[in-house]
């Protein structure tokens, strides 16, 4: 089976200090990775790498048998990344951040998807009212909607999605990750707390490549 | 084209929705241009020498005011690095936002100038032809500005160091904008002036977009 995401030999410094080196991953489709590691062990690092959002200081990324750097468009239009920071204007609405994300991204998503999936994520409420006066679970909600309406995107990477959230919207966000996996897609994520999914689990800890 | 007019559009929106701090800029651009006659008199000649260089360097002075805000904001919050992620062209979002830029902070000081040259005593022709070369000029500076802004994106001091890098490069801009005025004033033609500022306009949309995107990348790394 033809991989979806693979990594090569990756290595990252930051600074003078080197992170990890010599890491691989291969990730196929309907598979769904947890990256785990101590804070500061290169976590966050390796998913930007992953998304060539970071340089990498060695080693290859190849998206579905490419080199990705001759395949960036076709990557960046099969990945969803959402990271640490929700990427959210404080003077615009929950319903206009998400709006301007899909459509940014290259998505046409209509503004009625776009109320749905909020209405979906329990911001029937706060929809119209400008970002700034949301609590940080609502704006993590916020960010967390573009996943529904990513469903043609095949490759997810999140960086901490489990943090500031309910329990009630953990399991939501569990279910959500399950469903993407059983359709066909993969999920990469970080996560400091231990979740319950239907999906195996496979692990990958950064601490291993640690020199 | 989806992302230039998302990002136009958003852009806009977001300048509405802050618009006190333009008004600031304005103010300022107002206030800057009002100074001068305190300081070196009000004897009608003299004003009308120096009215075209006070109010581009008035503009000029104000234009930087907003600069550091052209990315920053962005940068923060993440959406920079999901635009930096969009599967369209990044070129085409950095010309919305530099677009969008202009229309927000250039375009109030073109249509304000004409006021503040009427304070020198500047003739209807020369109120013109100031007006017309700010419009001409202050893309180039929202262009320029840009790269500069991309630069020092996350740095210490962004603003100062922003202004030491890009103001030396407005120097042209300066010259053949208040040239075209006196140019004006004393009754000559004003084509040659117009061309240049057109060149560099033409140049900077041709060059800027590009710049802009690798400077950004580099300060999202």
């Amino acid at each position: 089976m033809l991989a979806m995401l693979q990594a090569r030999q990756l290595a990252c410094l930051r600074g003078e200090r080197r992170l990890f080196r010599q890491l691989d991953l291969t990730v196929h489709m309907g598979e769904l990775w947890r990256i785990v590691g101590a804070n500061g062990m290169g976590k966050t690092s390796l998913l930007r790498q992953l998304c060539g959002l970071r340089h990498l200081d060695a080693g290859d990324l190849f998206w579905q048998g490419q080199a990705l750097a001759h395949e960036r468009d076709a990557f960046h239009a099969g990945l969803l990344y959402l990271g640490h920071a929700p990427a959210l204007n404080e003077l615009l609405s929950p319903l206009e951040n998400l709006h301007f994300a899909c459509r940014a991204a290259g998505d046409e998503v209509s503004r009625s998807a776009c109320e749905a999936a909020l209405a979906r994520m329990g911001l029937s409420r706060p929809m119209h009212l400008p970002c700034k006066l949301l609590s940080q679970g609502q704006r993590r909600r916020v960010g967390l909607a573009r996943l529904l309406l990513a469903s043609g995107r095949p490759l997810w990477v999140l960086d901490e999605p489990f943090t500031a959230l309910d329990a009630a919207a953990v399991a939501d966000l569990a279910a959500l990750l399950d469903a993407h996996c059983g359709a066909g897609g993969a999920v990469i994520f970080t996560s400091h707390q231990d979740v319950i999914f239907q999906t195996s689990l496979k692990l990958l800890n950064v601490e291993d490549f640690a020199s | 084209m989806k992302s230039f007019f998302a990002v136009l559009h958003r852009d806009l929106l977001l300048a509405w929705r802050s618009r006190a701090d333009l008004l600031i800029a304005l103010a300022f651009f107002v206030i800057v241009a009002s100074l001068f006659p305190f300081g070196v008199g009000a004897e009608p000649n003299q004003l009308r020498a120096i009215g075209p260089g006070v109010v581009w360097v008035a503009a000029l002075l104000a234009s930087l005011l907003a600069l550091p805000r052209m990315f920053s904001q962005d940068h923060d919050s993440g959406v920079l690095e999901q635009l930096l992620l969009s599967p369209e062209p990044a070129v085409l979002w950095v010309a919305a936002k530099i677009a969008a830029h202009w229309l927000a902070t250039g375009l109030p000081l073109v249509l304000i100038s004409p006021l503040l040259g009427l304070m020198y005593g500047l003739d209807g022709a020369s109120l013109a032809v100031l007006a017309a070369s700010l419009a001409l000029g202050t893309p180039i500076l929202s262009l320029v500005g840009a790269i500069g802004a991309a630069l020092t994106l996350g740095l210490r001091g962004a603003g100062s160091l922003l202004a030491l890098l890009v103001l030396p490069l407005f120097v042209p801009v300066l010259v053949f904008g208040a040239g075209a005025v006196d140019a004006a004033s004393a009754g000559m033609g004003v084509s040659a002036q117009f061309s240049l500022l057109g060149a560099g306009v033409l140049g900077a949309v041709a060059l800027v977009p590009w710049a802009c995107v690798a400077a950004l990348r580099l300060a999202c790394e």
